[in-house]
């Protein structure tokens, strides 16, 4: 694969098919990431531009950042974007509704205004000469040339940048700590709760959710021998989310139990 | 093919990364809008650098990326922090100096 954008580097139709092919996709994508109202869809989104990047950088003779750019980006960074949003929720979706009025048109137009502008400024700016292109700087192998700058004019910044990566690090395990108010029970204390608490309804464990093997999903509450639903057989974070089924429809009496249905 | 198309694509990116930034609620969503303005940086500083044939650019694209990197990770941090006590990654529910 490397040879290949290598060779689509350094020649010139190539390039701009890969260019005209990918570079409506990746627009397209980034228009998807505003407009789809799942935040999971915009991660996958994010992360199909972040690979499109990549195909760019490489084919400029940038081999380095490519990499780099697959393996931080679409690696590292979507992932803990991922992540993240597994934690808050992956049907957190927008409500797409304007809580500030007028300010969706308002924002087009300025991104209309601003993008026009940065595109007639590119339009109208002149070099005086064609691209240069990296095949002298990158005589000795990109990265043998990304290295010397590095470590020599570079050097500074490098250090600097390193001392901010550490930082970051660190800012993040303080921010992510979570102090508790109160000290851990025990499991002898959670015993004692257990059986000698107000009612010994619950000594034995909680119940399990699910109906007569009917819906035996996590979903719905258990049935107790009078009939109502044991609320308590339930998560409680599902109960939170309002992810719960009625146990209702799920009823002796509701279920059609004729012959017929099995097949 | 010039290579300025690649800066045409960088300015539009940056554009729509901008719009998602002003449009978007969800506070992950503005992150990953941040991310594109980044990236579309770092794809101009790229071009630049072919077109004037030294690697300083890719160097400053470098740097970019790790900055991105420091920004995502302590973001979301905080991303996470205003969901533990507020149960929303929405950007106008963290309002409370308004009140």
């Amino acid at each position: 694969m490397v040879d290949l954008a290598l060779a689509v580097g350094q020649t010139q139709t190539p390039e701009a098919v890969m260019f005209w092919i990918l570079a409506p996709l990746t627009v397209a994508a980034a228009l998807g990431m505003l407009l789809v109202k799942k935040a999971v869809h915009s991660a996958i989104l994010m992360a199909s531009v972040m690979i499109n990047l990549a195909f760019f950088y490489i084919a400029q003779d940038a081999l380095f950042l490519g990499i780099v750019q697959i393996v931080v980006y679409t690696g590292a960074v979507m992932m803990l974007f991922l992540f993240i949003l597994m934690l808050v929720g992956v049907d957190s979706s927008d409500s797409l509704t304007e809580t500030i009025t007028g300010l969706r048109p308002i924002a087009i137009t300025a991104a209309v205004g601003f993008g026009g502008l940065m595109v007639s400024l590119l339009g109208r700016a002149t070099l005086g000469r064609g691209a240069v292109g990296l095949e002298s700087a990158n005589s000795n192998g990109n990265v043998k040339g990304l290295a010397k700058l590095l470590f020599s004019t570079y050097v500074w910044p490098f250090e600097v940048v390193s001392a901010l990566l550490i930082t970051a690090a660190l800012g993040a395990m303080v921010l992510a700590h979570h102090q508790r108010i109160q000290t851990r029970p025990t499991q002898r204390q959670l015993s004692t709760q257990r059986f000698r608490g107000k009612s010994l309804a619950n000594a034995a464990g909680l119940p399990g959710p699910g109906v007569f093997a009917r819906h035996n999903a996590v979903d719905v509450p258990a049935l107790l021998p009078d009939g109502t639903p044991a609320q308590n057989s339930i998560n409680a974070t599902l109960e939170a989310r309002g992810d719960m089924l009625n146990s209702g429809v799920f009823e002796l009496g509701k279920v059609d139990t004729s012959a017929g249905e099995e097949k | 093919m010039d290579a300025a198309n690649y800066l045409y694509l960088a300015a539009l990116l940056f554009t729509i990364g901008a719009v998602g930034v002003v449009v978007r609620r969800n506070a992950i969503v503005v992150f990953m809008c941040i991310e594109l303005m980044l990236n579309a940086a770092n794809l101009a500083f790229v071009t630049f650098s072919r077109i004037n044939g030294d690697l300083n650019g890719q160097v400053v694209a470098f740097f970019t990326m790790v900055v991105a990197a420091c920004e995502v990770v302590v973001g979301l941090a905080i991303i996470v922090t205003i969901y533990r006590s507020r149960r929303s990654a929405s950007v106008d529910d963290a309002s409370l100096l308004k009140r």
